[in-house]
């Protein structure tokens, strides 16, 4: 479905993304990991064309996306929940929910999602009409995933979806996750948080200082000695 | 004492259908600085092309400039999308230019403007004499045994109701349109408007267009009680400027709590202190934002909403 073919990306003249490839077919959940600086946001935003690639190419079914203007890519599928949630602070949680909407099908549906969103975070509902400045760490988060539900993607990109937030909620976070996938909803993650990660990736790759040096299974990855030392701990 | 308080509230009126105005000015440029994040200094230079307009339109085809309003603005939407489109997006592109300076090409679209206009119209005082300039309402015409006497000035009055209207139907297409709310969105975070599916670069050109038809609909509502020349622009943009620092930077509501505050402290400068000295008032009104309300109207209504 995705597919980045030998990326480098550049922030002025700082290479930090150096021959970067993976694919993410339909269905899957995959996640990139790494430490902090590995390039891992990069490459989302290489993917919804805030940034743009020096070198090589990136395909979305087959569709050469780096042609497309990163406008149009939340139409054409692709929602990108971004790090740090990114929300419209001084607009209402249902306005935003609004804006994940502006394009196609998705504006035509935008009363049934809504609806669909308020269902998984009922949170949400209640909070509709206050600022999205307003809301806590987690419900903030939860709004900026809803927002890219609106957009009815067939791939979601979520960056750091747990930063910063307690362990309950992480929990309940990545349980909607694995709802999402189970909608038929093709998932690329990204993540410090390598352990959960892992758990409900079906494959992974680790980045290290803006390249790729290990993939596998999430299972795999879980046994992998490298990834044992600098993630996890053990 | 019923003299002090019939002259306070007179002055009081004669400030807030002022401010009206200026809180209509005051948006145009606040739209401009949230989504651009530049300050628009060729503002008043905007205005008085569209009093210009109005006033052609008065001197050769006898139409009112209330019926000006429905031309100039058009015109100086268009306006504003091709100055932004071929003018400051170019320059906005050119990376080796810091963001702050491209506030300097909107000075030169300025001082071009208001030289074009000098050489066009020469330097004459000129205004439109409707007649319907010097009427007014009375406030004893309505209540016979008032204890004081108040004034309406016929077109003050009509300018400040279109106003508040423009405002209202503005404050409409902001919150109740996706364009509008595109508009917000793109002013508060760029990227995430843009991984919404928001055109960034047409909203910079919409929210230009929509800034000068703003400020031009607030010449048209100018001209029947004010004067026009071709220098005129750059006290506007002065005032302009003020509100938005006032208000806060692209806050809406706070350019129009600004302009309020501005036209009304300026009125009051002119009856308590001196004719002269209104100028004066709009400075110290000025500095006193920048020290004691550093993030202007809009900070405060922030700090309330968010609770912080």
């Amino acid at each position: 479905m995705l597919e980045v073919r030998g990326i480098d990306v550049f922030y002025g003249d700082v290479q930090v993304i150096w021959d970067l490839s993976f694919s993410v077919s339909e269905g899957e959940v995959v996640a990139l990991i790494g430490a902090n600086g590995a390039g891992k946001s990069t490459t989302l935003k290489t993917i919804s064309g805030i940034l743009s690639p020096r070198k090589g190419t990136i395909t979305f079914n087959g569709e050469d996306i780096l042609k497309i203007k990163p406008y149009r890519l939340i139409e054409m599928g692709i929602a990108h929940v971004p790090e740090g949630r990114r929300l419209f602070v001084e607009m209402t949680v249902e306005e935003n929910l609004d804006m994940g909407s502006l394009r196609g099908t998705a504006r035509k549906e935008r009363q049934r999602n809504k609806e669909m969103v308020y269902s998984i975070f009922p949170r949400l509902k209640e909070r509709s009409r206050q600022l999205a400045g307003t809301l806590s760490g987690g419900e903030q988060q939860m709004l900026a995933i809803g927002r890219g539900l609106m957009s009815m993607p067939r791939l979601i990109m979520f960056d750091e979806p747990s930063l910063g937030l307690a362990p309950i909620l992480v929990k309940e976070i990545f349980a909607v996750i694995e709802n999402i996938r189970k909608e038929g909803v093709t998932v690329l993650i990204v993540e410090q948080n390598v352990k959960q990660t892992l758990s409900v990736a079906d494959r992974a790759y680790v980045l290290e200082t803006g390249k790729m040096v290990l993939e596998g299974t999430g299972k795999e990855l879980m046994d992998n000695e490298h990834v044992k030392t600098a993630f996890l701990g053990v | 004492m019923s003299v002090q308080i019939e002259i306070f509230l007179q002055t009081l009126i004669a400030g807030l259908l002022l401010g009206g105005l200026y809180a209509l000015i005051g948006i145009g440029m606040t739209l401009i600085m949230g989504v651009m994040k530049i300050i628009n200094l060729a503002h008043g230079e905007l205005m008085m092309v569209a009093m210009y307009i109005a006033y052609w339109l008065f001197v050769l085809f006898h139409i009112d400039p209330y019926v000006s309003v429905l031309i100039a603005t058009p015109v100086m939407f268009f306006m504003g999308v091709a100055i932004q489109k071929y003018l400051i997006n170019p320059v906005m592109k050119v990376e080796s230019i810091l963001p702050e300076n491209q506030v300097i090409l909107t000075v030169g679209i300025g001082m071009v403007l208001s030289n074009m206009a000098t050489i066009f119209f020469t330097s004459d005082y000129r205004s439109t004499p409707v007649d319907y300039a010097s009427n007014a309402f009375y406030l004893s015409d309505y209540w016979r045994d008032s204890p004081i006497e108040l004034s309406l000035s016929i077109p003050w009055t009509v300018s400040f109701i279109l106003a508040v209207i423009i405002t209202v139907s503005l404050w409409f297409f902001l919150t109740k349109t996706d364009t509008g709310k595109s508009i917000r969105a793109t002013a508060q975070d760029k990227d995430a408007a843009l991984m919404m599916g928001v055109n960034v670069e047409r909203m910079r050109v919409v929210t230009f267009g929509l800034g000068a038809a703003l400020v031009g609909a607030a010449g048209c509502l100018f001209i029947p009680i004010y004067y026009l020349y071709p220098a005129l622009g750059g006290k506007f943009t002065l005032i302009a400027f003020v509100i938005t620092i006032l208000g806060g930077l692209g806050s809406t509501i706070g350019a129009i709590i600004g302009g309020l505050i501005l036209g009304i402290f300026e009125s009051m400068t002119a009856t308590y202190v001196g004719m002269g000295w209104a100028p004066v008032g709009r400075f110290v009104i000025f500095i006193a934002a920048l020290i004691f309300l550093p993030g202007g109207v809009a900070a405060i209504l922030r700090r309330h909403k968010l609770g912080k």
